[in-house]
């Protein structure tokens, strides 16, 4: 109960009262952060004119009381009585650098931030394009510097890549593979069946996978493990200054860094790829047999007819391409980091988005392409 | 209604126990420890109230675990917290509250709050602790608080990026003090300032505190720092704190460490500065 009562005499209140026709305003309690409630509202409604704020009932002040304190002075034009907490000392201080502060930056008006975030954005897309053909010519002139010093090729690095690109990724993609290979096949034989031609689910499955989704769903699957982390690893190393350090030192990032992961997803892709397409079969290949009773001898015979090999060949031409392009977008990406540890974030997200998209149009100039050859 | 009251009651208990003795922070037998390794033993330490009290020892002694087990960010194997008479050790979040308000702390890098600016950083605490100041009063004390830290009025609507080493560490501080602490904790202020910022961040440190009153745990390797702003000196050796006194009273034990620290090269340039400093005032 003690508490209580010696708190409520603590909460900042004030009284106003006209003594021989001037205007008192009496502050009491306790003038700190944690005390003032909705005082400065109140000291905010009252008009004037006001002689003087007595301080005699105010016990303690901090600078935000002295401040609000600062404020009401100022705006109605009074003075202080009765100051026994070194108030006027903590009102001199904060009165000193009472000047105005822009708290954000200054805000533009909504349809010229529009129009603006518009321009931004397609000059960003313009130069982003530029800067990743650039990139792409630096990555050229590096392997050119390679090819004709060989010795400055980094056989461990690019092995070491192979195994993080390649090998560690053959479960999730395995497992990935598999289940689309029962999707597509378990939703082309439920359309067919409709026909009655469930037999052709197997042509769905085994010109489908080697021609387009083996390949595709890879380079999805590398895209969001390989290329997200490339950004990540050399965005880090740009912020640590180690991209700069090897500059000093005289080794090219460009053919330390980029050229190694580029030419890691470069051969990485067809194998992967090629992997990707096999169980996907597979599992078409297992629905086949659990569910229309296609016995797996009758599958892989009637594959064997149906399946021309220039599908192969479509699907193993199409993956390294999707490969550089993963690496680039990745690299590219991670190199253009400079302010601080949020851009790492943008970066990577931008990097991984940016090499699916691009997978998926050079996909569809793809299908034009080897239509227009015959291979269809 | 009930639950604000029974805040301040906290609140309440806490000042008063902060009036009747002059002890702000007492550490009692502190053991902290990673896996094998022990960097804390037995250590006791008390801060004053009103002081500055530097903390210095050698790499990897454990200053920063000791500043943060006192904050909260770490807990100590074994030993007793108190902050301003309450204990901290083993006290959930909510309940630490009353005394999380009445200290501020700026860490090393300065610890701001990338995407927001300047102004906004120093209002997260007011926002936090204290919604019923109105934004208007809120920009207007992030605005105070800016200068009264020696940054320029520009600087409010600056992101920390596009700070100074300098600037970031006074914007740090002005955060720090967004809520009028009693307590301030500085991690290494002055690591990574030109010799010139260092000294004017010295000098706003002290003038701060006296204006506000503020007891300071300050940890640092500015020999500096220590002669020009400490009152008291606390070292950290062989697990605990071997020392605690002003520079002369350290002066006058035979630790070889602490000899060799204040006797060194680089302590004794800094003792013949401040001899300098006196007989200029004189």
């Amino acid at each position: 109960m003690d508490h209580i009562s010696a708190l409520m005499n603590k909460a900042a209140d004030l009284a106003q009262e006209v003594r021989e026709g001037r205007t008192v305003i009496r502050l009491s309690g306790n003038l700190s952060i944690a005390c003032l409630h909705d005082l400065p509202n109140r000291l905010d409604a009252i008009e004037g004119p006001v002689d003087t704020i007595d301080l005699s009932g105010v016990d303690h002040m901090d600078t935000i009381g002295a401040w609000v304190l600062h404020r009401t002075i100022k705006r109605l034009d009074c003075k202080i009585t009765g100051d026994k907490c070194d108030a006027e000392r903590l009102i001199a201080t904060v009165g000193s650098v009472d000047e105005p502060v822009n708290i954000r930056p200054d805000h533009e008006p909504p349809w010229q931030r529009v129009v603006g975030q518009i321009g931004e954005a397609v000059v960003n897309s313009g130069t982003t394009l530029l800067g990743l053909l650039g990139f792409f010519g630096g990555t050229l002139v590096a392997t050119w510097n390679v090819i004709r010093h060989p010795g400055r090729f980094r056989i461990n690095a690019v092995v070491q890549r192979f195994e993080v690109v390649g090998v560690s990724a053959l479960g999730i993609i395995g497992l990935m593979s598999f289940l689309i290979g029962i999707v597509i096949a378990q939703q082309g034989s439920v359309q067919l069946r409709q026909f009655g031609m469930e037999m052709l689910t197997i042509n769905l499955v085994g010109r489908l996978t080697f021609r387009e989704l083996g390949v595709l769903m890879t380079a999805i699957m590398v895209a969001g493990r390989s290329g997200s982390a490339f950004a990540a690893q050399l965005g880090t190393m740009k912020l640590t200054e180690e991209v700069d350090a090897m500059r000093t030192i005289g080794v090219s990032p460009m053919e330390a860094l980029v050229l190694p992961r580029t030419l890691a997803v470069v051969v990485m892709m067809p194998l992967l790829g090629f992997y990707s397409s096999i169980v996907a079969i597979i599992g078409g290949g297992f629905l086949c047999a659990v569910s229309l009773d296609i016995p797996p001898i009758t599958f892989v015979q009637r594959l064997r007819e149906v399946v021309p090999i220039h599908d192969l060949w479509v699907g193993l031409i199409k993956a390294p391409v999707f490969g550089v392009i993963i690496a680039l977008a990745g690299c590219f990406q991670g190199m253009q980091v400079k302010a601080n540890a949020e851009e790492v974030g943008l970066r990577t997200t931008a990097a991984v988005v940016q090499a699916i998209f691009l997978v998926i149009v050079l996909d569809a100039f793809f299908a034009v392409f080897f239509t227009w050859v015959g291979w269809n | 209604m009930a639950q604000e009251e029974e805040i301040s009651a906290e609140e309440a208990r806490i000042e008063e126990a902060v009036e009747h003795n002059g002890i702000a922070i007492s550490v009692r037998n502190l053991r902290n420890s990673f896996g094998e390794q022990v960097v804390h033993e037995g250590l006791n330490l008390d801060v004053r109230k009103g002081e500055i009290l530097g903390v210095v020892g050698g790499s990897g002694t454990g200053k920063s675990v000791l500043m943060r087990s006192i904050i909260g960010l770490q807990t100590p194997d074994e030993g007793e917290v108190h902050v301003f008479g309450e204990s901290m050790i083993g006290r959930l979040d909510d309940e630490a509250l009353a005394i999380r308000k009445r200290w501020g702390v700026l860490f090393q890098g300065g610890a701001l709050f990338s995407t927001l600016t300047v102004a906004e950083n120093i209002e997260v605490p007011i926002r936090e602790y204290y919604p019923n100041i109105g934004p208007k009063l809120r920009d207007e004390i992030a605005a105070y608080k800016i200068r009264m830290t020696g940054l320029p009025a520009e600087a409010g609507p600056k992101y920390p990026a596009e700070l100074s080493g300098g600037m970031k560490k006074r914007a740090g501080l002005a955060r720090a003090l967004a809520l009028d602490p009693d307590l301030l904790f500085l991690d290494e202020p002055t690591a990574g300032l030109d010799p010139i910022g260092a000294a004017a961040f010295d000098d706003q440190t002290r003038r701060l505190q006296q204006t506000l009153g503020l007891t300071v745990f300050l940890i640092t390797h500015d020999l500096d720092t220590l002669y020009s702003i400490c009152d008291r000196v606390a070292v950290l050796a062989d697990r605990k704190v071997t020392a605690v006194g002003t520079i002369d009273e350290l002066l006058a034990t035979d630790h070889p460490w602490i000899q060799e620290y204040f006797n060194g090269p680089r302590g004794r340039a800094a003792t013949a500065a401040v001899a300098r400093e006196k007989d200029k005032r004189r």
